[in-house]
């Protein structure tokens, strides 16, 4: 039973690693050919970052990425606490429609803001790109604020009034260090998402400004290109050692 | 508190970018242009009835199906597997199978192709066995397998999360009253665990019958499911009205499938991702 | 007049149609402890949050010290509040939560120190600065909550149900502490509580409520022996109440005997309701009874005895020291002193 627990975790491991293990090593392969081993080379990191389409969409995934975030996590915890005060009806009309985005297939969100900014005549291009990160990015915020804020004694608000402290003051020092976790979690999530968006970013965006899924989606399309298989071996070692260090971080402050 | 009116900017924002947005969808769908302006009809659902539409719907339920039983069946052993396993080992476990998920969506398909391409990995290897090459891509088959390996985690996770709370006094109890391995996990464990379930089963299905990446990569420029039919309609096509259409189906498709799902989940388990 | 630090004079309050709060007056005097007693949803909660500033009346003013109040927000008012659930913060330090209202007050870093330190001292907390107030425990915490509110020298302490979440044994030793600190300090205190045996223990004065209504205003010892009318009685202690008429003055009809009392000036013949309280009613040999009866049933409530004893169609509760067996036929006797005459409250 053991060996056979051992044997199935390391299959199904196997699967998820492969491929992009297998994308990898072909990074650093010589050859053009991904089955076929020229020798070893750093040429195509080169090449990639001489690659202005690369460059270029690689800013504007984290210029979006940031903007997005954050006007998404302001709006969003405020846009929260404003909702955690309505009355039941108003708030289960307001939950119901901020769950929209969340539950609609992204393409649907896509089509349907890229419709919007046609009609109203906006430009597709940076502008209507990063509307449209903010608009679902910030039910993410919202969704990860509003837990945090049930748990939270409603009185801790008052008592901070009581002693002397100014409703602005108040949010500052008390509301908003006690909904800290959730306000810091939906900001992350809003990060990732935004950096991680093809679909929606696919329909709302134009004029050259793409973001890195969309450059490697038209490079995927015209064929197999040694310089996706470097960026991805970037990405990976990004991500991966970003994922390390904040689980190093959450554990550490569990132990404390 | 005098603060309700605060969260205005947002309600403004969500009408103007969520409400109108899927209003002016609805609005297209019903609508048709023709030179003497704007009228109302229900041509483009019709449209939607023809056989070659209909087809491309059946196609991508059929997959999107398979894809979530496949997924269903691979993933349940893993969670049992990662929610058994002792606390030590189970966070580098668990980060490990969380962390390919992190990788760019369209790299993960991506990675795929570089191993099913005729002159592909696979088959290279093959031809040493002296096996001529296969026709690895651009079929059915290869759309099946990206959707697997993108949408696995979303099965693996929930039934996981839910698996890691059972009560172990509760299998133990079982155990007492005489039920053996094979009962505590078809009478205990698995019906315990149905909530996550059912919430994996959302999780890859919703995304997997409304892709258009996977089949575009990995099935080829004429493989054709919703997503593609929708995207070709705002992006080729230029027809927003069938477009339109489409989407709204498309959408009552999932709402509906959410609500029913939604019955058997007893709370949202999607979490795990900074967990 | 200058005694009275807080005046309500004929406060009202509708959260959206729904009347919380009818038409209430009230009179605190400096140093007075006033409990807040009745009911959930009796208004004595709403009456305090009034109080703090936390709600506005619709109607009715507010006078602190003789100044309107009414506009005042709760960071300017000279109260402090102990929640009810402490509403601590939980992601400062003990020294952090009770030093919060000091360092809005901008004094300096030495003062500070020095009155965080006395307080905590003063709830017996000294030591624990540096605890995250979750690792407390709920007394502790309800100590810190208190420190909290005291370290601003409020004229007066604004208390809501403090104690509820406390076992008993706990709330017994917190009731003594905090009508101590009360004294010492000379602070007004107004206690929220729905306990009645918290509200006679600790109180000078106690305002009973019931349906956003004051009932009575009295000492405790005027509450529990003259309770002005039905509700009242049956909420403070366990009472007897029976239907009676006051037949003249000094004479009044119920249970189908017609007892001597001391009250008076309520007419010839009126429909009036009594109380007489457990304790009241002595048991003597059937012969020698008011009324003659047969106990029904016997509970032992540790230091005395209660007995359900049905005489002349109406069902008594007798607390007593002596047990009387069930079954058997005794005679019941009541003092004129122990009659509580009330009018009948015309229900709504």
């Amino acid at each position: 039973m053991r060996f056979l627990k051992k044997f199935y975790t390391l299959i199904i491991f196997f699967f998820l690693y492969a491929p992009i293990i297998v994308l990898m090593i072909f990074s650093f392969n010589n050859s053009k050919s991904r089955a076929k081993w020229g020798g070893f080379t750093l040429k195509w990191y080169a090449e990639l970052f001489k690659d202005n389409e690369i460059l270029s969409s690689l800013y504007y995934t984290i210029i979006i990425a940031v903007i997005s975030s954050l006007v998404a996590t302001v709006i969003g915890t405020i846009a929260a606490i404003g909702i955690h005060n309505m009355s039941k009806i108003k708030k289960t009309v307001v939950m119901n429609l901020t769950y929209l985005p969340v539950i609609n297939p992204d393409i649907v969100t896509g089509i349907s803001l890229m419709i919007l900014f046609i009609f109203i005549k906006l430009n597709l291009g940076f502008i209507t790109l990063l509307f449209a990160h903010i608009t679902f990015n910030i039910p993410y915020v919202i969704l990860s604020v509003m837990p945090k804020l049930k748990q939270l004694d409603k009185h801790v608000y008052e008592a901070a009034l009581d002693l002397g402290a100014t409703p602005l003051f108040a949010f500052r020092k008390v509301v908003l260090p006690e909904i800290m976790p959730g306000v810091v979690t939906g900001a992350l999530l809003a990060f990732t998402l935004s950096l991680d968006d093809f679909v929606i970013s696919f329909f709302t965006t134009g004029s050259g400004v793409s973001n890195l899924s969309i450059t490697i989606y038209s490079m995927a399309r015209r064929g197999i290109n040694p310089k996706i298989n470097a960026l991805s071996t970037i990405m990976f070692i990004t991500v991966l050692l970003l994922l390390i260090i904040v689980n190093k971080r959450t554990s550490r402050k569990e132990n404390a | 508190m005098k603060i309700r009116w605060i969260s205005t900017p947002y309600i403004v924002w969500m009408i103007m970018f969520t409400v109108v947005p899927l209003l002016l969808v609805f609005f297209f769908s019903i609508t048709v242009q023709t030179d003497e302006g704007i009228t109302f009809t229900l041509e483009n659902f019709k449209k939607l009835s023809e056989p070659i539409y209909l087809k491309v719907l059946w196609r991508s339920i059929y997959l999107a199906f398979v894809s979530t039983v496949i997924c269903l069946l691979l993933g349940y052993p893993m969670a049992m597997i990662l929610a058994g396993t002792d606390v030590k080992r189970k966070n580098v476990l668990i980060f490990l199978f969380v962390a390919p998920m992190w990788m760019n969506f369209l790299l993960r398909t991506y990675a795929w192709l570089t191993l099913l391409e005729k002159n592909g990995l696979i088959n290279t290897v093959l031809s040493l066995f002296g096996i001529k090459p296969l026709n690895l891509l651009y079929n059915n088959l290869a759309v099946l397998l990206g959707m697997v390996y993108n949408f696995l985690p979303f099965m693996v996770l929930p039934i996981y999360s839910v698996l890691s709370k059972v009560d172990k006094s509760v299998i133990e109890a079982a155990q007492d009253l005489g039920a053996n391995n094979f009962k505590v996990f078809t009478k205990v464990t698995f019906p315990l665990s149905l909530p996550g379930v059912a919430s994996g089963i959302t999780m890859v299905f919703m995304p997997a019958v409304t892709t258009f990446v996977v089949p575009r990569l990995l099935g080829g420029a004429q493989f054709t499911l919703i997503g593609n039919l929708i995207e070709r309609q705002f992006v080729l096509v230029g027809d927003w009205n069938f477009g339109s259409a489409i989407s709204i189906v498309m959408m009552i498709l999932i709402l509906i499938s959410m609500g029913i799902m939604s019955r058997y989940e007893t709370e949202h388990v999607g979490g795990g991702f900074f967990g | 007049m200058s005694e009275n630090i807080i005046e309500l004079i004929n406060i009202s309050k509708d959260y959206d149609g729904a009347e919380a709060l009818k038409d209430v007056s009230l009179t605190i005097k400096k140093n007075e402890f006033v409990t807040l007693l009745g009911p959930s949803g009796c208004g004595k909660t709403t009456t305090l949050r009034i109080i703090a500033g936390f709600e506005n009346p619709t109607e009715g003013t507010i006078l602190f010290e003789g100044q309107n109040i009414n506009s005042l927000p709760p960071y300017k008012r000279k109260v402090n509040t102990v929640f009810q659930r402490y509403a601590l913060f939980t992601h400062m330090n003990v020294f952090e939560n009770v030093a919060f209202g000091l360092r809005i007050k901008k004094f300096d870093n030495k003062t500070i120190k020095e009155k965080v330190s006395n307080v905590l001292h003063m709830v017996n907390l000294s030591g624990y600065e540096k605890r995250s107030v979750d690792s407390l425990s709920g007394g502790q915490q309800q100590r810190v909550a208190i420190a909290r509110a005291l370290v601003n020298e409020p004229q007066v302490l604004l208390l809501d149900e403090p104690l509820a979440a406390l076992d008993l044994k706990l709330r017994k030793e917190m009731q003594i502490e905090l009508k101590q600190m009360q004294k010492r300090l000379g602070i007004t205190f107004v206690y929220v509580t729905h306990d009645q045996e918290e509200a006679l223990t600790m109180s000078d004065t106690i305002v009973v409520m019931r349906d956003g209504s004051i009932q009575q205003i009295g000492t405790p010892v005027e509450i529990y022996n003259e309770p002005k009318n039905a509700f009242v009685a049956d909420f403070i202690g366990e009472s007897n109440i029976i239907d009676g008429t006051m037949l003249r003055d000094y004479l009044v009809r119920f249970a189908g005997h017609d007892f001597e009392c001391v009250d008076k000036g309520f007419g010839e013949n009126k429909e009036v309701d009594v109380v007489v309280r457990p304790e009241d009613i002595k048991i003597t040999r059937e012969e020698d009874g008011m009324l003659k009866g047969v106990i029904k049933s016997v509970t032992f409530k540790g230091v005395h005895y209660e007995m359900i004893a049905e005489a002349n169609g109406v069902q008594w509760i007798i607390h007593s020291t002596a047990m009387s067996p069930v079954d058997s036929r005794v005679g019941l006797c009541i003092h004129p002193n122990d009659i509580q005459i009330m009018e009948k409250v015309v229900s709504e």
